[in-house]
């Protein structure tokens, strides 16, 4: 029997024909006349016109011909709605044959068939089906619940299929199980916030024991869905993993990398003091090495895998360097993703090995690769310091080899090399210059002329090799205009007698002839240091640079948590999350890993945040409900600049969403009305605080007379996790106005520019009251001050804390996410200040249960200093008075969006501790209002 | 998961196209076949992202298979469902052509149909497909209890075996089939060595028979070891250190997990019983020995000992040693003491073939290779020279020590059933830089 003679068919009238044919009386016509209609079907000629025809053919015992026709409704049906209507009836009719097969195939090409019409006839064959005898056509009927839902989600939830779809899991056919979890889990996905899979302990169980059972796709959904589990402690998490494992045997790479998945999460759960967590790590090395013996598109996806893996635990794979050699046979895409782990597996053990490697792929022919080898050689130096000679020398070889790529790849190496390692290597500079006119890329050109300018006072005729360059100043690039200025500037700053002409004509090349803002600036700049004060010029041009860090390709840390709850799917093959490559609501929801449990006892409850949190955090680290006291402390001391980025930070940023869409749900029940535009008081003048009227605070910290308490400067997104990019920042309250203060620092290589900002939703509708303005490109360790005006007239969601704010910076390299605590007190306004009977009557009237009392502690100061210092922050004092020998201090205060908050400062004359009572009709702001007290007496 | 799954040939023409998803419009079949098939250059990734939309793909001699999807879908499954969509079609109708995918596109609709539902895979054992889908014209009329056999086999547990399977002759064949693969540098350093073997199982029995796969593991031989003393030394040293192994659907994985021991219900017919790998004391058979001089600029000279390292009394077959030569070769001179060798320009290597070659011998080839001048400053890369053989032992040293049989419900025992074992060593990547 031979088919392809259907292909053959191309004359004209051909459809008139084919439409005679399938009317025809003669079976055997009518199938010919069909797969005809199929095969043109399939070559994309439009066959639509047939559809009454070929609908007629429906009606059949040959099954063969039935799934024919079916085929051909699938594809036409949306374009024909209404005479599909006329298949409606033979497809109820197939739901009750009495041959599971038929019944399935029904309802499994009705689900597929995406007209309104047919949908309606779809729901009462599809609750049948669901409860079917037979396991078959349950299995089938399960994956249309999730074709139904995707016509019409609605429906599916008002004929209740999404309960009994959850019944399916409880199956005794392990196969209906596994697709009933998958469509159960892709029906989650688009609904994020209904708890529609709702795992718990039994039903996990049950996935379990059905993952021994299934077929290895059915293996799949169970382990990805596992996957999204949060187990409630530890011990569970051990217990599942344990039963994961054996799933780490199998033959399917893709159930292997879904187990490895589901570990990778919960090993997060699993002390690393715990015996089972190092038998763990051991037995995930084997299957992942294994993974790359399967076929060549497979170990693509494995080592886009592993390379997340090793920069997530490196010591799992940190002894299987050889397995990743590349062999001369390898697809391209292999041997690059192979010499990317090499570079981040090594070390000062395995280093010759690698390195004798690198040499060998050196002299292949593919350009890409080699560039790559080329490069790593440079980055094992940069990475283990003993190599760092031998890298050199390596590199030197290449270099004599002439082959151009490679000389270019070799010298940005090499630049590199000499930043991390200063006068160590520049005895090569010599055989480098030999190669100046070889150069032909921008960044290997660049490079050489950074070379030459940092080290002109050794090179003889460094000014003959810069002047070369600067014939054709025009036509370089930006990238190597920017260098030669800058490197001709160095050599003038080294060497001023000879090279005074050299500087003039690239000044002004660089500032007359040049259309491009950056090059100018940075013209006038050096102009402008080197016409007034050439010492300060030299101490500038030629300040020490900071060494480079090893590694700058690592993906950002909240990226890689996120990216190792895909391992398997394609984000991991991209190193994107989902959002960015998959349209609409799917994938929006971001995954995060569990929080990292430090101790046993904190690992009971994972809400509480674990106890001893070490002082080190972060304040990025959004603090846990319960443990604000203790951050607040944090952020008040000003944190140390660096320390490991706490896995619970990452968690959380993941959550991030700077569009708010999907989280309106959130908002419910807040008290918070958006604040009116005109609730900022426009009166400069400081009201004058009541009795006293001291405006002088000698005990006070506070640098401006009329602006509140401003914490030091902390950083809030650390350069490891931001692509080299640091921000520090503190708020600060002016009369009147807030702003946030910036520092952003450039810790990478590359310059940076177009900065943008932009805030999430927050509880107080803080928002950037202008664009980020910054003037110039931040070049590598350049540091810029940027205050940020903010105003409070964004959209308002409530918070968790209520003063967390999430921040989202991008510029030209990436956008960063970060979160960071505010201070209230920047929301105290100027008119905080109220009538005394105002005061009595409001004090009275916000019921005793929304009362808080707070302690202070350790705060040396009188009722005078106390109040003259709130006042400083817009806290008013109303009243004082004398009770049994202790001061009671009134006093109200008012948020930019009308709360007013009303205190009552108990101070006994002797006692560092005194006692706040805050009374306030939106009680939840109370804890921060004593948090901004704490701030400001202390300080 | 999966959109849709579209098969082109070589020349990009659309030989299947079955879409699942509606977010997969027609236009998807061109956007790959545009952007891939005819791109330019070489292809450089199995994925491919166009317009947000993204195509898996894989090639069967000129054969294009291509998965599309806009989701964020298992990457591992799609591939593996690729192949496995090859294994069937393979099994159904031989090799993989354009003529014979025209020749059967009707079977592979309906094979597609049923192995992927609204773009989840389902079951895909060829032994239960093809109780149900079958090229002569489909028997829609079978008994009742046929369809439950049917429909109970395609979703139950044991999906890759129906039941009432009878042969008068009970038997089975194991073949324990190595690849060992070598990178060995030129001083004849070994940097990199691995075996990667497969146990394929071809099982003609009655009924649901379980089975018990021993071999000699070295886990499994300490364990065993403890309880008589005296066997360890003798028995540790013949086992192997099995650095990871993978297994059929078949096996109980978490009986292998706990008790480390192979147990299953094997398909009839021939399977992949278990793949494994080994690194540790691997028998490497040959050695080979390279030596290459360059006289002057126009002139090599090549030398290169093979050694066969394994007893005297086997014999490798299939023995064939490829030496690269530069692109600027002119000409050569080979002289070898066995075998038969031939300098092959279109390949751009000599390549020396014996037919047969016992343990523990030795041979020789020389070359002197002219040179044309050229202008070309890069040096030539000097690719690996490369081996192929087939030896009749595993070079892992892996030995099968038992298959165990056991039929409860038919009257037939582990010793009624004929058995056969072989071992074939092949070379896999075996190569000496030179």
């Amino acid at each position: 029997m031979t088919d392809s003679k259907y292909f053959t068919t191309t004359k004209k009238g051909e459809i008139f024909e084919l439409k005679a044919e399938l009317n025809s009386d003669k079976k055997e016509k009518k199938k010919e006349a069909v797969k005809k209609v199929i095969a043109s079907m399939t070559v994309g000629k439009d066959v639509s016109a047939l559809f009454p025809d070929v609908v007629n053919c429906m009606q059949t015992d040959n099954l063969e011909l039935k799934k024919l026709v079916y085929l051909y409704l699938m594809n036409y049906a949306k374009s024909q709605p209404d005479m599909a209507i006329m298949a409606v009836n033979t497809f109820v009719k197939d739901c009750e044959d009495p041959n599971p097969l038929i019944r399935a195939l029904a309802v499994r090409t009705m689900g597929c068939i995406r007209v309104d019409k047919i949908t309606e006839y779809l729901c009462e064959p599809l609750r049948k089906c669901l409860k079917d005898e037979d396991p078959y056509v349950r299995k089938t009927a399960a994956v249309c619940v999730a074709k139904l839902h995707d016509i019409n989600a609605q429906l599916v939830e008002d004929q209740g299929f999404l309960d009994t779809l959850k019944d399916l899991i409880s199956d005794s056919n392990p196969m209906v199980v596994a697709n009933a979890v998958a469509a159960l889990s892709e029906i989650a996905e688009s609904h994020p916030s209904s708890n529609l899979l709702d795992l718990n302990p039994q039903s996990i169980n049950k996935l379990l024991t059905a993952l021994n059972e299934c077929t290895e796709w059915g293996q799949i959904f169970i382990l990805d869905c596992l996957a999204n589990y949060m187990p409630k402690d530890d011990r569970e998490a051990q217990s599942i993993c344990e039963r994961v494992t054996p799933r780490l045997s199998h033959a399917n790479s893709a159930v292997v990398l879904s187990a490895v998945k589901v570990l990778m999460k919960f090993m997060e759960m699993l002390s690393k003091d715990l015996d089972y967590y190092g038998t763990l790590l051991k037995k995930l090395a084997p299957p992942l090495v294994t993974l790359l013996s399967a076929e060549p598109e497979l170990q693509y996806v494995a080592l886009r895998n592993i390379n997340l893996i090793v920069q997530k635990r490196p010591e799992i794979l940190k002894h299987e360097m050889k397995v990743f050699f590349v062999k001369y046979n390898d697809p391209i895409y292999v041997k690059l993703e192979k010499l990317d782990i090499m570079i981040r597996l090594a070390s000062q053990a395995n280093i010759a090995q690698v390195l004798a490697e690198l040499k060998e792929y050196a002299t292949e022919v593919d350009v890409d690769f080699v560039r790559k080898a080329v490069r790593a050689i440079g980055r094992c130096a940069i990475k283990v310091e003993q190599s760092a000679e031998r890298c050199v020398s390596t590199l030197l070889d290449l270099i004599q080899t002439k082959v151009n790529y490679v000389v270019q790849e070799a010298i940005v190496v090499i630049k590199d090399i000499f930043r991390k390692y200063p006068n160590k290597y520049e005895s090569v500079i010599a055989t480098l210059c030999e190669n100046l006119d070889s150069l032909d890329e921008p960044e290997a050109r660049a490079a050489m002329i950074w070379i030459v300018g940092e080290y002109a006072e050794r090179i003889d005729n460094a000014d003959e090799l810069l002047e070369s360059f600067l014939e054709g100043f025009h036509d370089e690039s930006t990238q190597v205009q920017l260098q030669l200025l800058t490197a001709i500037v160095k050599l003038f700053l080294k060497k001023p007698t000879e090279t005074q002409e050299l500087v003039q004509q690239v000044l002004s090349l660089a500032t007359q002839d040049s259309d491009n803002p950056d090059l100018r600036d940075r013209g006038y700049i050096y102009w402008r240091l080197l016409s007034t004060d050439p010492v300060a010029a030299k101490e500038v041009v030629l300040a020490e640079k900071p060494l480079i860090s090893e590694e700058t390709d690592l993906i950002e840390p909240t990226l890689l948590d996120e990216l190792i709850c895909y391992i398997g799917t394609l984000a991991s093959v991209y190193h994107k999350p989902p959002s960015a490559f998959v349209e609409g609501s799917r994938g929006v929801v971001h995954k995060s890993l569990p929080p990292r449990t430090g101790s046993s006892e904190s690992a009971e409850s994972p809400e509480a945040a674990p106890t001893g949190a070490p002082p080190s955090e972060q304040p990025a680290v959004i603090p846990a409900q319960g443990d604000l006291l203790g951050d607040l402390l944090n952020l008040d001391l000003g944190p140390p600049v660096s320390g490991p980025p706490m896995t619970t930070a990452s968690v959380q940023m993941g959550a991030v969403d700077l569009l708010g869409g999907g989280l309106d749900s959130l908002m419910g029940g807040t008290n918070f009305a958006a604040p009116p535009a005109g609730t900022m008081p426009a009166t400069l003048s400081a009201p004058i605080g009541g009795g006293l009227g001291d405006l002088f605070d000698l005990t006070s910290g506070v640098g401006t007379l009329s602006g509140s308490y401003v914490a030091p400067k902390a950083v809030w997104l650390p350069a490891m996790k931001a692509k080299g990019l640091e921000i520090s920042g503190t708020f600060t309250r002016q009369v009147g106005s807030i702003s946030m203060d910036l520092l952003l620092t450039n810790k990478a290589l590359q310059v940076m520019s177009d900065f943008a900002i932009q805030f999430n939703r927050n509880s107080f509708g803080l928002a950037p009251a202008a664009p980020l303005q910054v003037h110039a490109p931040l070049s590598p360790n350049q540091t810029v001050e940027i205050s940020l005006p903010l105003n409070t007239v964004g959209s308002v969601m409530k918070m968790d804390p209520l003063n967390n704010l999430q921040v989202a910076v991008k510029n030209n390299i990436d956008v960063f996410y970060f979160s960071t605590l505010y201070p209230l007190h920047i929301l105290f306004v100027e008119d905080g200040k109220m009538e005394r009977q105002m005061f009595l009557a409001t004090w009275k009237d916000i019921p005793n249960e929304n009362e808080a009392q707070f302690q202070i502690k350790d705060c040396p100061l009188n009722a005078e200093a106390v109040s003259s210092k709130l006042q400083g922050s817009n806290i008013f004092t109303i009243a004082k008075r004398n009770v049994e020998g202790q001061d009671m201090l009134y006093q109200s205060l008012k948020l930019t969006n009308g709360i007013w908050v009303l205190a009552e400062l108990r101070i006994q004359p002797g006692n560092p501790n005194f006692t706040l009572s805050l009374k306030c009709r939106a009680p939840e702001v109370s804890q921060h209002v004593y948090q901004a007290y704490e701030t400001v007496l202390k300080n | 998961m999966i959109g849709g799954l579209f098969i082109y040939n070589h020349k990009g023409e659309v030989l299947i196209s079955r879409v699942y998803r509606d977010d997969i419009g027609r236009n998807a079949v061109d956007a790959f076949r545009v952007n891939v098939i005819h791109a330019r250059q070489q292809v450089r990734s199995p994925v491919t992202n166009i317009a947000r939309t993204s195509f898996f793909h894989v090639k069967r001699s000129n054969i294009w298979l291509a998965a599309v999807t806009k989701q964020n879908v298992n990457a591992a499954m799609v591939f593996e469902f690729l192949y496995k969509m090859c294994d069937v079609m393979a099994a159904y109708f031989g090799k993989i052509s354009e003529e014979n995918i025209k020749n059967n596109f009707v079977l592979i609709y309906e094979l597609l149909d049923e192995i992927l539902d609204f773009g989840y895979p389902q079951n895909s054992e060829t032994g239960a497909l093809k109780t149900f889908i079958t090229q002569q014209g489909i028997k829609s009329q079978h008994t009742k209890e046929e369809q439950s056999q049917i429909t109970s086999q395609v979703t139950g547990q044991i999906g890759w075996r129906r039941e009432g399977i009878k042969y008068r002759r009970n038997e089975l064949f194991l073949d324990v089939l190595e690849s060992v693969n070598l990178l060995m540098s030129p001083q004849g350093q070994v940097l990199s060595a691995h075996v990667s073997g497969r146990v394929v199982m071809k099982s003609y029995l009655s009924g649901m028979p379980e089975c018990k796969f021993g071999m000699n593991d070295k886990i499994v031989i300490e364990k065993q070891g403890k309880g008589t003393a005296d066997e360890t030394g003798k028995s540790g040293k013949q086992s192997i250190a099995i650095d990871d192994c993978t297994f059929h659907q078949c096996v109980r994985l978490s009986k292998f997990d706990s008790e480390r021991s192979i147990s299953f219900i094997p398909p009839d017919g021939e399977f992949e019983l278990m793949r494994y790998r080994t690194t540790k004391d691997i028998i490497l058979p040959f050695r080979v020995i390279p030596l290459v001089r360059e006289v002057g600029r126009t002139k090599l000279e090549v030398k290169v000992v093979i050694k066969s390292n394994f007893k005297p009394s086997l014999l490798a077959q299939k023995i064939e040693v490829r030496i690269p030569t530069p692109l600027n070769t002119s000409g050569v001179q080979v002289i070898c003491m066995k075998g038969k060798a031939k300098y092959k320009a279109s390949e751009n290597a000599i390549v020396w073939k014996i037919k047969r070659m016992a343990g523990m011998k030795e041979s020789q080839i020389s070359a002197e290779i002219e040179l044309l001048p050229t202008n070309d400053k890069k040096k030539w890369a000097r690719p690996p020279i490369s081996m192929n053989f087939e030896v009749p032992f595993a070079p892992s040293g892996l030995k099968v020590r038992y298959l165990k049989v056991f039929e409860p419900k038919l009257n037939y025992s582990d010793h009624d059933v004929i058995k056969w074992v072989r071992y074939i060593g092949r070379s896999g990547i075996y190569e000496t830089r030179c």
